[in-house]
């Protein structure tokens, strides 16, 4: 079992311990917060959430910070805005720390607008309130069957290449990315190159600098899309924006909820895809059912979010008043920081939590955060997964492991696998 | 028993409760909750709906 640890750019993300002076560490140096066993939190995380709860922490820029572990305090904190403030704190913490770029206050103004992510009630509900009537199961049922055709084409594609295949680069990636289009409205001739820039953006084996100016070329692509949608509202989600809020949204806000949604809506689905098929994978039994029973998929997807829990910690928080968890008291201004893996492992959530069962699916997990700031594209994620498991075993009923080498990706704000060669038929 | 509460200020339209229990709970076109009706059952789903709510927006006032 290999585990690879490397660095991505990072722009302003305030939780990626990415950028400059990471590069080249080795796992054992992760930040406790991200490290792992394969699909497990590590033992360390465990030995906090069963001892003390909660234990003042270094993160790897030299601040420090509490680490929150248990299920019930990580409710707490998620669930109570107004303590534990999710308001831009650490980005202007870290602005003075050697290696991070320098950045005028306006241009992190600039950053800042339009994600939700960055702003607590009320500036975050104003933002949250126009985008929500997107993301309601009615929206989701009119974009389920372009999600069905692009999942089947991604198979169809896999098929005629044979196997194997790397379900990541062939299935797990290009698929939310294309449904992120479908949503956003970007129009079908901008999709080749809107895909490929994805691509580089992600493709950890690229140097950095060509992955920032994908990035950037990304960035640019969407503020010429905005403009675009401003002039002539289209049918997606930012021509909705712009017809229903246009007046209220500015431009700069209009670009940063369009990053927003493609950042924090690609790479999540994709690494649940990746990661979650290399689970059924290895438990074939269930994987046996989330093939051949319809009425499994839904538990499998609740239990495949806890169990992987693929966003280490989400955004970090600042005390805005002195507050207790587990009994310790934190004092204002400090920062807290929750794991998400060690809270949904925990045993007040439900009974044998080390263990993966796809058929209890119990909600109560906390993988898409909890609070405010609850995952805005849930209902999209989900019916994603819902959609895509069942229909790759289906295409494929003996799909299986084409190596041995396990690539897990360990240094981003979000686990997965850098790769997963796939196998079927007589291959 | 109880009385179950909506308070549609506090809703962030995550649709969890009408995941949980879409004969008791539904999003208007905003996306925030309304109540099918006015005086629900308050049953083991219902419970689990409230539970399951992250913004905290249901609410049940025991008797
Ligand atoms: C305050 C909170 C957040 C801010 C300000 C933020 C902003 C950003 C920015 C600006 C980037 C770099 C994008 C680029 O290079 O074009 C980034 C990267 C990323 N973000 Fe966040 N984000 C936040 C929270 C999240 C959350 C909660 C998730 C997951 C649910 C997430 C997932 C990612 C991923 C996967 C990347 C990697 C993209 C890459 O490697 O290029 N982010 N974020
Ligand atoms: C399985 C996939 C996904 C997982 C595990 C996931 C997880 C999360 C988590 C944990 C948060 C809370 C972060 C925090 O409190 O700091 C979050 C927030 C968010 N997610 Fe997701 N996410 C997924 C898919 C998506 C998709 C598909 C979209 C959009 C199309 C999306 C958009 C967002 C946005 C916009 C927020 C910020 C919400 C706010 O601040 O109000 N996510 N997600
Ligand atoms: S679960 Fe809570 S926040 Fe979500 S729609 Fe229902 S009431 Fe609103």
């Amino acid at each position: 079992m290999t585990e690879t640890a490397r660095t991505r750019p990072d722009q302003g993300m305030a939780e990626a311990p990415s950028g400059p002076g990471l590069e080249g560490r080795s796992v054992e140096e992760l930040p406790l917060h991200m490290r792992r066993s394969g699909f497990d939190p590590a033992p360390e995380l465990r030995a906090i959430r069963e001892g003390e709860g909660v234990r003042k922490i270094r993160t790897p820029f030299g601040l420090e910070a509490w680490m929150v572990t248990r299920w019930s305090d990580v409710r707490e904190v998620l669930g109570d805005a107004a303590t534990f403030s999710n308001e831009w704190q650490p980005q202007r913490r870290m602005a003075g720390l050697p290696g991070m770029p320098k950045r005028s206050p306006e241009e992190l103004a600039r950053m800042r607008a339009g994600n939700l992510l960055a702003f607590d009630p009320p500036a975050h509900t104003r933002l949250r309130r126009m985008l929500t009537p997107e993301f309601t199961g009615r929206r989701m049922a009119r974009l389920e069957p372009r999600v069905r055709e692009i999942v089947d084409q991604h198979l169809d594609a896999m098929e005629r290449a044979g196997s194997p295949a790397d379900l990541v680069a062939d299935f797990a990636l290009p698929v939310p990315s294309l449904v992120i289009c479908e949503l956003l409205g970007v129009p079908y001739e901008d999709r080749a190159e809107f895909q490929r820039r994805s691509a580089k953006l992600l493709d950890l084996s690229r140097p950095m600098d060509e992955r920032m100016r994908a990035g950037d070329e990304q960035r640019a692509y969407m503020a010429s899309l905005v403009a675009r949608e401003q002039a002539d509202p289209g049918e997606g989600l930012l021509g909705m924006l712009v017809r229903e809020h246009g007046e209220d949204l500015t431009t700069d806000e209009l670009v940063g909820i369009a990053n927003l949604l493609l950042i924090a809506g690609h790479e999540t689905t994709s690494n649940m895809l990746g990661l979650g098929t290399l689970a059924l994978m290895d438990h074939p039994d269930q994987l046996a059912l989330v093939r051949d029973d319809p009425d499994a998929i839904g538990p499998a997807v609740e239990e495949l979010l806890r169990w992987l829990s693929i966003v280490h910690s989400g955004t970090f928080k600042t005390t805005t008043r002195p507050a207790e968890i587990a009994g310790h008291a934190i004092a204002e201004g400090e920062l807290v920081m929750l794991s998400i893996p060690a809270a949904n492992r925990d045993p007040a959530l439900l009974e044998e939590p080390e263990r993966l069962d796809v058929r209890r699916g119990a909600l109560g997990h906390v993988a898409f955060g909890h609070g405010v700031h609850h995952c805005l594209g849930a209902p999209l994620a989900r019916m994603e997964m819902r959609i895509a498991f069942p229909a790759l075993l289906q295409r494929f009923p003996d799909l299986r492991p084409a190596s041995e080498d396990r690539r897990f990706r360990s240094f981003n704000v979000v686990y997965g696998m850098e790769s997963l060669p796939v196998a079927w038929g007589g291959a | 028993m109880g009385e179950l509460r909506a308070d549609r200020a506090v809703c962030i339209g995550a649709g969890m409760c009408v995941m949980t229990d879409d004969a008791v709970f539904d999003q208007d076109d905003d996306g925030i909750v309304v109540l099918l009706n006015e005086n629900p059952e308050v049953d083991e789903k219902v419970r689990s709906a409230v539970d399951a709510c992250p913004s905290g927006a249901l609410s049940i006032r025991e008797e």
